[in-house]
């Protein structure tokens, strides 16, 4: 084991990963720069830096992964997705499918998302459900540096594109990643905590969150499982429908706002293939409808909280009837 | 050493020419009858895609745009298999799932056509970032449209190949028109080609009706491209004789425009020079001609006798 923040370790994914195939490279606004071990151990043809054009750097990793490469590009902060909107979602997610499967776009692009930079709604946009909507796309959004290094690494040998977005308030909080070989399958929830009586189910940095209000509930006499998404699309729907059918609640929390978010694509799931399984209705806690602020004190208030997840779970155990009617 | 073609000869320019011609009178035809899938047809063109395109080499790359089919044609593709795609059958080279506009071609190097305006524009550094790496002296061959050239991605484009020095060769098909836009409405000055220099580019315009110049100039772009392995952008100035899609409409064109540049119909021009030197007579163009009309005819046989695809396969291939 060694302890890494969730920026090494995505590092370490992608030297990896490029140490393994000499096709992977990466390129965006100042990463020759910013991630300067790249640059010096595998040279200025793969580790390179772009002008300030997120349309011509995915549309390049668009162009590249269909014939031969396979790049990971960083395109910062996820507002900026709005102008790589055309080349990611227009052609590395239809491409194949429109050339009758004559390509393939292998390429991942990463970006950053979330409060706890206090950076504003101009850097901090939660737009992973956009992503999740298009297909030809997987989207996965890690929680620990261990899935950070596992899932990179399963994206960059991924021959769909996926958009990897990094949870910022995650990104320099160290945690354990083993040695050697660290590889998460995409599409696999994870158990975070083990739990009867209802399922908290999130994905980054909210599935901390979660984990927290579980230790509250724990107190509170109420036993919650947990699960971390990790990989929004394609959706662990067996892990969210075992789990539910198994406590009978749900409640999905995330930071992006409710209107077809996420969330409201596990509700649907739950009300369709767990309905008999449910006691009670299916809980949303998310960001509200509002452009992320950028004030410390909203920006919290933006971002679901322990106590409003605890409170919900609490709710939902006590207005449930644990015994069958009697008639 | 790659492999490269004897150049063509004039006559072939024609045949080739009229192939394209033949084909989009097909269409027009089935329009005719309808109901057709909508297509933006290249007539009027018909020189810029084959001077270009026989300028390239087998391992070459092209990426084009909506205006397709004479990029396609030229560069080989079975005309049926084309057909039955934009009529969304089986046989067509993306299975039907493409339809008239996006058809690729992995088996010509033909990567993309792009629908999305500029679409081609931004994949064209990445598939030339893969000649680059990967090895290969093929270049990349990226078509587009002056109302592209208007676009932000075209300048991202040309910026980032010229300072990554990728092999592009840039071709601006410049046919006065973008969509139901007159160039002159949308843009400053007549030429994309000058935009060039300042991405450190050299560039050439062309009369794009004039496939033997077209030719010409084409083969010396590439020649540069291939030998600095940066990109060069190439203007060819010419014209869309018909409407910007099928069914065919010009009724928001000056009749004297259109006039003007049916006088420069780049397959009578190439006819009438071949006449003079007496490399055609009269029956022999006539020949040429009907052996393009049949060839379109079995075309047209093939791809309506094609099956379409099978509803169960809707959802196939979106993932690899
Ligand atoms: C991004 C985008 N915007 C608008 C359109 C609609 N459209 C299709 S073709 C066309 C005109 C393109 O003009 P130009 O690039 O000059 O090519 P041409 O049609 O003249 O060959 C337009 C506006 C589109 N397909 N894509």
């Amino acid at each position: 084991m060694s302890l890494m923040t969730a920026h090494e370790a995505l590092d370490q994914a992608v030297a990896e990963e490029m140490q393994r195939d000499a096709r992977v490279l990466m390129f965006g606004e100042g990463v020759a720069t910013k991630r300067k071990h790249l640059l010096d151990a595998f040279g200025p043809q793969r580790v390179r830096n772009t002008p300030l054009a997120e349309g011509i750097i995915a549309g390049t990793a668009a162009g590249a992964a269909a014939t031969g490469l396979r790049p990971v590009v960083d395109l910062l902060f996820a507002p900026f997705l709005c102008f790589a909107m055309d080349e990611i979602v227009n052609s590395a997610g239809k491409l194949r499918y429109m050339s009758g499967g004559q390509f393939s776009f292998p390429m991942v692009v990463v970006t950053m998302t979330g409060g706890g930079w206090t950076v504003g709604a101009q850097h901090n946009h939660n737009l992973e459900a956009w992503f999740v909507h298009s297909p030809g796309l997987k989207v996965v959004m890690p929680s620990t540096p261990e899935d950070f290094k596992g899932l990179m690494k399963a994206a960059i040998r991924d021959e769909n594109p996926v958009l990897f977005f990094m949870d910022m308030a995650l990104a320099f909080v160290p945690g354990e990643v083993p040695e050697g070989e660290v590889f998460v399958p995409l599409g696999q929830a994870a158990i975070r905590r083990e739990g009867t009586e209802v399922t908290l189910i999130s994905y980054a940095k909210t599935v901390h969150t979660c984990l927290a209000a579980a230790e509250t509930l724990a107190e509170q006499g109420i036993s919650a499982e947990v699960i971390d998404l990790r990989t929004l699309k394609p959706l662990d729907e067996a892990t969210i429908l075992a789990s539910v059918r198994k406590t009978g609640r749900a409640v999905v929390v995330h930071e992006a706002s409710r209107l077809c978010g996420v969330g409201a694509e596990v509700t649907a799931l739950l009300s369709e293939q767990a309905f008999d399984a449910l006691k009670a209705p299916v809980v949303r806690l998310t960001g509200p409808d509002a452009p992320a602020p950028s004030s410390y004190p909203l920006e919290q208030a933006f971002t679901p909280q322990a106590e409003a997840i605890v409170q919900a779970a609490a709710q939902l155990v006590a207005r449930s009837p644990e015994v069958a009617p009697i008639w | 050493m790659h492999p490269s073609r004897p150049a063509p000869t004039r006559l072939d320019l024609l045949g080739a020419m009229l192939r394209i011609r033949a084909y989009e009178e097909k269409i027009v035809a089935f329009h005719e009858r309808g109901p057709f899938p909508h297509v933006c047809t290249s007539v009027g063109q018909e020189a810029t895609a084959v001077g270009v395109v026989s300028a390239l080499h087998p391992d070459d790359q092209i990426l084009t745009n909506h205006r397709s089919a004479g990029h396609l044609l030229a560069r080989g593709a079975d005309p049926g298999r084309l057909l039955a795609e934009v009529m969304g059958r089986s046989t067509g080279y993306c299975k039907g799932r493409s339809g008239t506009l996006h058809i690729s071609a992995k088996e010509l190097g033909v990567i993309l056509t792009s629908t999305i305006v500029g679409g081609e524009l931004s994949l064209a550094p990445g598939v030339a970032l893969s000649r680059s790496l990967l090895g290969g002296e093929g270049i990349v061959v990226c078509f587009f449209g002056d109302g592209a050239a208007c676009e932000g991605i075209f300048h991202e484009s040309l910026n980032l190949a010229s300072v990554w020095n990728l092999p592009v060769l840039y071709v601006c098909e410049n046919n006065q028109w973008q969509a139901f836009v007159h160039r002159k409405e949308t843009m400053v000055g007549d030429h994309i080609a000058p935009w060039a220099a300042s991405y450190g580019m050299d560039s050439l315009t062309v009369d794009g009706n004039d496939a033997e110049a077209v030719l010409e100039a084409a083969t010396r772009a590439a020649a540069q491209v291939r030998a600095t392995r940066r990109p060069f952008l190439l203007e060819a100035w010419t014209y869309r004789q018909r409407g910007h899609m099928e069914p065919h409409d010009q009724s928001y064109v000056d009749p004297a425009e259109i006039q003007a540049w049916l006088a420069k119909d780049p397959i009578a021009r190439l006819e009438d020079r071949l006449l003079a030197s007496g490399e055609l007579t009269r029956e022999s163009l006539e020949a040429l001609r009907a052996e393009a009309r049949a060839a379109m005819e079995a075309a047209a046989d093939f791809a309506t006798a094609s099956p379409y695809p099978d509803p169960s396969e809707l959802t196939a291939g979106v993932y690899a």
